[in-house]
């Protein structure tokens, strides 16, 4: 028994470490072959003729096209989530059974493969007689982030203490003072990490762009023109048989990396604050 | 006063009606994916029984002919191979992270855990390509006597093990919290040690949460597309070994877009099999949620 215990404790130390080398090895190696072909005019430059054989130009097109995707879709999902998350947790509070059916069906939803909501909005998009476009791509990834946003703010208003709820009211406030003017103040920086969490998601997802956003060497300047996007840039320019071309993937996977960690750091940093300024009940 | 009032009443009114419209829109969100999947895919099922489509394995959508059983056995080979590596490290390291681990691991855990689930899937692929295929192509294969390109589903697999992951720990690591501390320490009174405790009480306890975390992994792994398709060779034939390329739906639907415009049987095909991967995503999520919730209800 006592052997048994020895060595079972061994595996599992085993595979924290496995998963924590993992995560090391996945990073240092997207570094090592990154950062040698990373330079300012590849992240200052929009692609040039004959970028894509290995002459000048850069990604500008790519990074600027990813912001301005994952800026437009968490925006248009926070109009959509934070009103759904105040009123389970504020109008449906004494329902729990309604509550938990909500809860239930927004993570069958969260687990919707991305693939499956870009060929979605693809469909739309024909029937909308749209092309390939920045708001296409906007659309189908808001639909992909809401379950995400909703769930996560849902579970920072979980936290909010019933007596703060009730004070509110018993003062005259109507309930949507109450979520908007209470909750929303209370709970600001565990939103902010929903928020992030959300863009996160969009900067990083492919399948759900490829068919409704497209790809473009110029900067969009409209809503309706096709655009970048990092990950789609990353994946297309890994896939040409050039050295060079495929350097600056991985100097792209480099800045998506940095993007994505820096979205981390910040998501640490507003949990801590929500953590300090939470009311225990 | 009075005025003041009917104003405050009208934007609580006016709150509530915005709250409800946005609700009603989430919620009706699966089942307008549904039914336009459903839409787009008749077509392609009304010249083809379906019983065809999923069993046949030839796939000539210029001859009309789509068999989908190579697409749908790779899938199942890269999911459940990538569920048999990443089910025991995570089971594992869950074990050792909810008892065992001093607070300075946590404390480095907790963020690799994070962070390895925010990193987005084309990272994932580009290690693949880095790593992966290189170490199955120029060692594992060899070193097991097989000439191999290293694009396989093995690959595939491992790559996927890695991204799912954070995702199955975290479920994990919340059920065995979960776990009612009466159930622990009236094992120990009477004379069991931590192993046993862990070991008799705490899995058999949290078994049905252990199977469902799985389940929830394998339907994440089962619709990953980008990482997947970058690294497992994309061959349209049945595949016969883990050393083999694969190409499961997901990488059908991504790689095959937008050239099949022209042919709308084609066009019709490729919605299926989005169908087929919501449909099945759908059933896993179900099955495991509802356990879950189980769980949480009972703590």
């Amino acid at each position: 028994m006592k052997a048994e215990e020895l060595l079972f404790r061994i595996f599992m130390f085993l595979s924290t470490l496995l998963i924590a080398v993992s995560l090391l090895l996945l990073i240092a190696s997207i570094l090592v072959k990154g950062l040698p072909a990373i330079s300012w005019e590849m992240i200052s430059q929009t692609p040039k003729g004959g970028y894509y054989f290995g002459k000048e130009g850069g990604i500008l097109n790519a990074i600027l096209g990813s912001l301005y995707l994952s800026i437009g879709a968490t925006f248009l999902a926070f109009i959509i989530s934070l009103p759904v998350a105040l009123f389970i947790n504020i109008h449906l509070v004494n329902r729990r059974k309604f509550v938990n059916a909500i809860r239930f069906f927004l993570d069958l939803l969260w687990g919707v493969p991305s693939i499956v909501y870009g060929a979605f909005g693809f469909t739309l998009m024909i029937y909308l007689g749209l092309r390939t476009s920045l708001l296409a791509g906007i659309i189908t990834v808001t639909l992909f982030i809401i379950p995400i946003m909703v769930r996560g703010m849902d579970e920072v208003f979980k936290t909010v203490p019933k007596g703060l709820y009730e004070s509110a009211m018993s003062l005259g406030s109507t309930k949507s003072e109450v979520a908007y003017t209470v909750f929303f103040r209370q709970c600001i920086p565990g939103i902010m990490t929903a928020i992030l969490l959300s863009f996160g998601r969009a900067i990083g997802d492919a399948a759900s762009v490829l068919f409704t956003t497209g790809y473009t060497d110029y900067l969009p300047t409209s809503l309706s023109q096709p655009t970048a996007t990092l990950p789609l840039s990353i994946f297309f320019q890994l896939s040409s048989p050039i050295d060079e071309v495929k350097a600056r993937a991985y100097a792209s996977a480099v800045v998506l990396t940095v993007i994505v960690l820096v979205i981390s750091i910040a998501v640490r940093y507003f949990t801590k604050r929500f953590q300090q300024h939470k009311i225990s009940d | 006063m009075r005025f003041f009032d009917i104003s405050r009443g009208l934007r609580d009114r006016f709150h509530f009606s915005w709250m409800t419209i946005c609700l009603v829109v989430i919620m009706t969100l699966p089942f307008i994916l549904f039914f336009g999947l459903l839409y787009k895919s008749t077509m392609i099922l009304g010249s083809h029984s379906l019983v065809d489509l999923l069993f046949s394995s030839s796939w000539r959508p210029m001859k009309g002919e789509f068999g989908f059983l190579p697409f749908i056995i790779s899938s199942i080979w890269v999911t459940v191979l990538s569920m048999l590596i990443a089910g025991p490290v995570c089971l594992l390291t869950s074990i050792h992270l909810t008892q065992y681990a001093k607070n300075y691991v946590l404390r480095i855990m907790h963020p690799v855990i994070d962070i390895l689930a925010g990193i987005p899937s084309v990272i994932f692929g580009v290690w693949g390509i880095l790593i992966v295929v290189p170490f199955v192509g120029n060692y594992l294969g060899p070193w097991l006597g097989k000439e191999v390109s290293g694009y396989s589903i093995l690959a595939g697999a491992v790559v996927l093990s890695i991204m799912i992951i954070p995702f199955v720990l975290n479920i994990l690591i919340e059920i065995f919290r979960t776990i009612p501390l009466e159930l622990t320490e009236a094992s120990l009174s009477v004379g069991a040690t931590k192993w046993q405790t862990i070991k008799f009480v705490m899995l058999k306890r949290a078994l049905p949460g252990i199977i469902s975390a799985f389940g929830l992994g394998i339907s994440r792994a089962f619709g990953e597309t980008i990482a997947v398709l970058m690294v497992v060779g994309n061959v349209a034939k049945m595949p016969t070994g883990t050393f083999q390329p694969g190409y499961p739906l997901p990488a059908l639907i991504a790689n095959n877009y937008g050239e099949m415009l022209s042919i709308p049987q084609y066009d019709s095909a490729l919605m299926l099999a989005a169908l087929i991967l919501f449909v099945v995503v759908l059933v896993f999520n179900f099955a495991s949620r509802t356990v879950i919730m189980r769980y949480e209800k009972a703590s």
